[in-house]
């Protein structure tokens, strides 16, 4: 076995170790066992990745590959780039501190959000897209119950919204998946294989890559949060437990926008060439909508909902302008996104237990009453409008930077819209954070509520410390990035634009 | 006469054998109860398990020289070593219905009659073997009668129940039907041809001029007559009141094994006798709408459905239609991926039923709101059968998952794209409403649910040979692959 299935195989251990003990001490000790070997193991993986990569320049490293389903080419085959091993890093460092943010929860809960997390992590390593696309839906249904019986509000209506709108995107995901593995050949089910067109793949025919391109990168994107296919996420994330939401929003919606690069685009260059402007343009609107329906919205958690559609729409956005600086900064982007809304996620979740409502309206002057959540609000707050120190910043200088690279019309419009959403996010952010933490205290239940527990410390820390690396030090994490991102952009800018299919470009 | 032939139907004549065992132990088991005396239950339902289970084991896989195609009999009968796969398959189904009939055959209404149920069933099965191996239409209307007519009787087993004896009118009234236009498709070829043999038949109905309107009408009553059996619609409208009157054992029964077998049926006939382009391209056609109106139709049938018995009619309605999508083309691999297909859906349908039907006959509740809260009562049970609802509804890892991506992937190849399509979107329809079941039983609280139980033991074996199929079948691909090397397609 290599070593990399250790990500899939701990979660299976720890889901019989959770069937196995009876007690909340017991769920506690296998829940922080296991999701600390996971960050040791992804701390580990990222030194070994970085060692290997000065002497190996393979796409792929430490690869594995063992025959599962012979007469249909599938295997169940590992291997990992820059971009897996940041997002393993970024899965392990959420799973740990959603642990600790879920302290009371019960057993069936741990049983699911693990099962969750073992596709997360198996969906990762993968470079088999029949692995990858079985781990997609392994993290996919979990949610379902997650929200339905854990969650709050209108929970059954956004549990089965969520679950059937994302089934519905890995609808169209099967299909592309077939339109791609036939239209390479029928041969293998190997991303790098049918992208370098080894083990008896072939080029991708055009007019195959224009039907199934859009179907696959929709597919995806529907993960992604890509307008108009973004509606079951802020219904979603507002009803979801906090760490489910911390994990869907911080790590599972990361799925789509590496999906995207890495299979749609990556495999099928000439589709994405030719008609990444369709999605382009949606990208440019996710990102401008969501900023401004967060703008009005009153619950903490829709907020904080429509600002990740805003912001994973500038993963999408970063992607689709393919080149080395705009694609580097997306996945530093999916990093940044998922740390700060995780941390966001944390911060509503302790702060709606303990006043039991999310309404800002009803809220203010939480500062005098929690300082330590309140202050780590402030944070993330500003770790979210970009302020420069933090993850935030880096990432989305690096994208607008890399897109205002493109020297025509078409993409200069949609990067200046693009950058119109930062001033929007300080306008939804500064007044959120003037309500509803400074001020007087209006609401007399609110004034005997007690700050953070030790365990909810120990989260919101960590990940702040880990957002406040990424900001101040983010030279290791972009390098490491960009040799994954590197043979992927220009794999892609092989193929040259076809611009009749834009009417914009003409 | 070389009676040596009779070598080659090993696997009837094992059965044959079991249900003459059977018939004999039970005329010596049971007792005529005494005048006023209310019948005692036997032992009978072991005998039965038992014996069926040697039968299986013995013939699970192709051996001893069945690994290639056999014939016997002047044609009349064929083998193939993917019959006998199939044949296990149906085995394997009929013991899992077997194991959880016990507790419902113990009832008192049913002691007496606890033999004949399985008598019939066998019978049945036998017919099913029979209808698989023929080689010759004769033969082959024969296996199907003795397929479907028993069947009736087991329909109305619940005499007693005014729905069951109602059920079995229907679905006899119907078979019958469905049988004569069958015939009369036959009868059609026949006539052009002046044979019923199946090899003959496929080297003259190739290249047919002025003939060819009465080859595709003879065609179309043909599956037509085979859409009765496997339920497609248009042809699905027995199925749903039938399904609701039988007892949940032979509701089972009938929506997994007898539906599978005439599945499997419809392909390697197809294949064999309407192998020309012209006839291919057509049953091709008439295949694409029936698949895509059982799955859409049923799928929205399901949807409202209240009583789960009714509920688990369209679910199996719109399963047949991603059974056949593995038809389409006729090609090795959607013979694979039909088999495969039928292993796994038989597993978790069969655990749905099991549960169903142990629920019914504790608290005889059967509607989806008496599901409510069953998490708080029962929820070992509710698991299993939140597993098995995920298989059919295709969500990884169970094995559901990977039967439907090979059905789909065979069917993308054989170049039916937007009926792959417009199948996926429909399994989102299809998760949607087994997630109702979900949501019931998780999620909706209930003031009377159903009181906590346990389980009798052949139940529970029948739940642990579900339940390990779902969850083993499809991440070992060992069965896929296995299965495989005994695939034949047309050329």
């Amino acid at each position: 076995m290599n070593f990399l299935s250790i990500f899939v195989a701990v979660p299976l251990l720890m889901l019989l170790g959770l069937w196995l003990v009876k007690d909340q001490k017991g769920i506690r000790a296998v829940m922080v066992a296991g999701s600390t070997v996971l960050l040791i193991a992804a701390a580990v993986l990222t030194v070994m990745f970085l060692k290997e990569r000065a002497v190996n320049d393979a796409e792929m490293l430490f690869t594995a590959s063992f025959d599962w389903i012979k007469p249909l080419h599938i295997k169940y085959s590992v291997g990992v780039d820059g971009i897996s091993v940041a997002m393993l890093l970024l899965s392990a460092v959420i799973v740990f501190t959603g642990t600790f943010v879920s302290w009371d929860m019960n057993k069936e809960y741990f049983l699911w959000f693990t099962l969750l997390s073992a596709g997360v992590f198996g969906f990762f390593i993968s470079i088999d897209m029949f692995t990858m696309f079985m781990f997609y839906e392994v993290a996919l249904i979990p949610m379902y119950l997650l929200i339905g019986v854990w969650g709050t509000g209108k929970k059954e209506y956004a549990a089965m919204k969520l679950t059937l709108m994302l089934m519905g995107g890995s609808a169209f995901l099967m299909c592309g998946i077939f339109g791609i593995f036939y239209g390479a050949g029928g041969l293998t089910m190997n991303i790098v294989d049918i992208a370098n067109q080894t083990n008896g793949a072939h080029a991708i025919p055009v007019q195959v890559q224009h039907i199934w391109f859009p179907l696959t990168f929709a597919g995806f994107g529907v993960l992604g949060a890509l307008f108009p296919f973004h509606t079951w996420s802020p219904d979603g994330h507002a009803s979801a437990p906090t760490a489910v939401s911390m994990l869907h929003a911080g790590v599972l919606m990361k799925l789509g926008g590496y999906g995207c690069f890495r299979i749609a685009m990556y495999l099928m260059p000439q589709g994405a060439q030719d008609l990444g402007w369709i999605f382009l343009i949606l990208t440019g609107i996710s990102v401008v909508y969501g900023a401004f329906s967060a703008c009005v919205q009153t619950d903490l958690k829709y907020i904080n909902a429509y600002s990740s559609v805003s912001h994973c729409g500038l993963v999408l956005f970063g992607i689709l302008m393919v080149n080395q600086v705009a694609a580097t900064g997306a996945v530093i982007q999916m990093l940044s996104h998922g740390l700060t809304t995780a941390l966001f996620f944390a911060l509503i979740g302790m702060i709606y237990g303990r006043t039991h409502t999310r309404d800002i309206r009803e809220m203010s002057g939480l500062m005098r009453i929690m300082p330590f959540l309140a202050v780590c609000y402030v944070i993330a707050g500003l770790a979210n409008l970009g302020l420069p120190g933090f993850s935030g910043f880096v990432a989305e200088m690096t994208i607008f930077v890399g897109a205002f690279e493109h020297a025509d019309t078409f993409h200069r419009f949609l990067t200046i819209a693009g950058c119109t959403s930062i001033v929007i996010t300080a306008v939804y952010i500064l007044r959120l954070v003037g309500k509803v933490l400074y001020g007087t205290a209006t609401n007399e239940h609110h004034l005997h509520l007690t700050d953070a527990r030790w365990e909810e410390r120990f989260a919101v820390i960590c990940l702040i410390f880990c957002i406040a690396a990424l900001g101040c030090a983010p030279l290791w994490v972009s390098d490491m990035i960009g040799t994954g991102v590197a043979p992927i952009v220009d794999h892609i800018n092989t193929f040259v634009t076809n611009a009749s299919f834009n009417p914009f470009m003409k | 006469m070389d009676y040596s032939q009779f070598l080659f139907m090993r696997e009837e004549l094992s059965l044959l054998a079991v249900i003459l065992i059977i018939f004999l132990a039970d005329l010596f088991m049971s007792k005529e109860p005494k005048e006023g005396e209310a019948a005692k239950g036997s032992k009978i339902g072991l005998v039965a398990c038992v014996l069926l289970g040697i039968h299986t084991l013995c013939n699970l896989v192709p051996c001893c020289g069945m690994e290639r195609e056999v014939t016997a009999f002047g044609g009349m009968y064929v083998h193939t070593a993917m019959m006998t796969i199939v044949k296990s398959i149906l085995n394997v189904g009929t013991l899992v219905v077997f194991l959880m009939a016990n507790g419902w055959l113990g009832r008192e209404e049913n002691r007496v009659k606890q033999g004949e149920f399985y008598l019939i069933t066998l019978f049945t099965v036998l017919g099913m073997y029979f209808m698989i191996s023929s080689g010759h239409f004769l033969m082959f209307f024969i296996g199907l009668e003795l397929a479907s007519v028993p069947l009736a009787a087991l329909v109305a087993f619940d005499k007693w129940r005014y729905e069951s004896a109602e059920a079995g009118a229907k679905f006899i009234l119907l078979a019958l039907f469905s049988s004569a236009l069958l015939l009369y498709g036959v009868s059609l070829i026949y006539g052009i041809t002046g044979t019923l043999y199946f090899t003959e038949l496929g080297a003259m109905l190739i290249g047919l001029n002025e003939n060819l309107l009465l080859a595709v009408l003879g065609l179309t009553l043909f599956i037509a007559g085979m859409g009765f059996k496997i339920s497609l619609v248009p042809f699905h409208l027995w199925t749903a009141d039938t399904y609701e009157g039988a007892p949940t054992v032979v509701t089972g029964y009938l929506s997994v094994v007898s539906k599978g077998s005439a599945a499997f049926v419809l392909m390697t006939v197809l294949m064999k006798v309407f192998a020309d382009t012209t006839l291919a391209s057509q049953w091709n056609i008439g295949l694409f709408w029936l698949i895509v109106a059982s799955i859409t139709i049923a799928n929205i049938f399901a949807i409202q459905q209240k009583n789960l018995k009714r509920f688990m009619a369209f679910s199996a309605i719109s399963q047949a239609g991603y059974l056949v999508l593995a038809v389409m083309g006729g090609t090795a691999q959607g013979m694979t991926a039909l088999v495969y297909y039928l292993l796994v859906y038989m597993v978790a349908d069969l655990g749905v039923f099991a549960i169903l039907n142990v629920v019914e006959q504790h608290s005889g509740r059967i509607r989806m709101d008496d599901y409510d809260g069953l998490y708080e009562t029962n929820p070992k049970l509710a698991f299993l059968m939140t597993l098995c609802l995920f298989s059919l509804a295709g969500i990884p890892p169970f094995a559901g998952m990977f039967s439907k991506f090979f059905v789909f992937m065979a069917a993308f190849n054989a170049g039916y794209q937007w009926l792959v399509l417009i199948a996926l979107v429909n399994t989102v329809i299809s998760l949607y409403y087994y997630l109702l079941i979900v949501k019931a039983m998780y999620i909706n609280k209930s003031e009377n649910p159903v009181p906590a139980f346990k389980s009798d033991g052949y139940t529970k074996v029948a739940l642990v040979i579900c339940v390990a199929g779902v969850v083993l079948a499809g991440i070992i691909g060992v069965g896929y692959n296995y299965i495989d090397t005994f695939a034949y397609g047309m050329e």
